[in-house]
């Protein structure tokens, strides 16, 4: 029994949020969560991550907490006729029932006033407070900037 | 409040007239034919604190974005993606200037300017100063921007996503559009390099 407890642990361990980087609970599914590394004293860093709900309700974000920041707020941010704009999503953000949102090109994450200087490769905890799932700890990673030079980053920033 | 909404109601107008700019201006005119708009007086601080005057910019070619701190996407991606475009220019990097002018100098003081522009590359200028010289200088250059109040008494500004291409003579170039890919960019910079 005790081996079959082993066994079974490490098969939990390798399999998983230690190699995908990836957090489920329930019928959400949290894949990548990351922030963009910023300037030694930025006031705000920009978080994103992929929410998937498998269930066959929907689902809602309605908060995002992390000890590594004042507030993190989650935004719509756009680019109109040439002017950039940000908006707070007051309502939280619906997950449709068997879809993905993206927070990627347009919503983030801000993270206000960050604790301390984070670089690339750090990680900073936080929590995502759904309405139907409740609060899943994440951790997300600090990655290096996208410059736009390269192909695999085409599109970001729009 | 009052006095705010008026300003709002003039960046209103800016804007309205920065459109009308960036849609009959530019891409019917050729560049040499253009205002030199980046003549026009202007009087702000860099991230050193020194005093500029829009006589520091002329001589050269310059790419300028405004923008803020408080900014986690466009911004930092603008900039970024400007420190790569010094990156492959090599050499003639030199034969460029790369301004940041931040739209919400109630919060970027030249301390926080200078980590934020040197981050991204040194060779980039920031400026700064009173909202007054801000608000004019992004008029006479057909920029928009705006406050946004927000809950609890904190705020965002919305501004002109694009970067403004300008001659050795504060001439009108061209823009450097976010959804336009790194070739493209560059290539409009080199040409800016080559005849401006």
């Amino acid at each position: 029994m005790k081996l079959f407890v082993t066994i079974a642990l490490i098969g939990i361990l390798t399999t998983g949020s230690g190699f995908a980087h990836d957090f489920t609970q329930g019928s959400i599914y949290l894949d990548h969560p990351m922030i963009e590394e910023a300037p030694p004293n930025a006031p705000v860093l920009g978080g994103y991550l992929s929410i998937q709900n498998t269930g066959d309700t929907d689902d809602r974000l309605v908060a995002i907490e992390s000890s590594a920041a004042e507030k993190v707020e989650i935004h719509r941010s756009t680019v109109t006729d040439g002017i950039a704009r940000m908006q707070p999503m007051t309502e939280g953000l619906v997950i449709p029932a068997g879809e993905t949102v993206w927070l990627d090109n347009g919503m983030h994450a801000m993270f206000v006033q960050p604790a301390e200087r984070y670089r690339a490769g750090d990680e900073v905890p936080a929590t995502l407070v759904f309405e139907k799932a409740g609060r899943i700890d994440v951790t997300f990673k600090m990655e290096e900037r996208s410059t736009g030079a390269g192909a695999s980053h085409e599109g970001h920033g729009q | 409040m009052r006095r705010f909404r008026g300003i709002l109601w003039v960046l209103v107008a800016i804007a309205a007239a920065g459109a009308a700019f960036l849609a009959f201006g530019p891409r019917f005119a050729p560049a040499n034919a253009g205002e030199a708009i980046y003549a026009k007086p202007f009087s702000l601080v860099n991230q050193d604190g020194a005093p500029v005057t829009q006589a520091d910019f002329l001589g050269k070619p310059s790419a300028f974005f405004y923008g803020f701190t408080h900014c986690p996407d466009v911004c930092p991606t603008a900039l970024a993606e400007m420190s790569a475009i010094l990156e492959a220019l090599g050499p003639d990097a030199d034969k460029l200037q790369v301004v940041f002018v931040s739209v919400d100098p109630e919060r970027d003081t030249p301390e926080i300017m200078k980590d934020y522009v040197e981050y991204f590359d040194p060779r980039i200028a920031g400026l700064t100063g009173d909202l007054a010289q801000v608000a004019t200088m992004a008029k006479d250059r057909y920029i928009f921007f705006g406050k946004v109040p927000m809950e609890g008494g904190d705020y965002q500004m919305e501004h002109q996503a694009s970067i403004q291409l300008v001659t050795a003579d504060g001439r009108f170039f061209g823009t450097l559009a976010a959804e336009e890919g790194f070739d493209i960019r560059l290539a409009k910079v080199r040409r800016l390099i080559g005849e401006g």
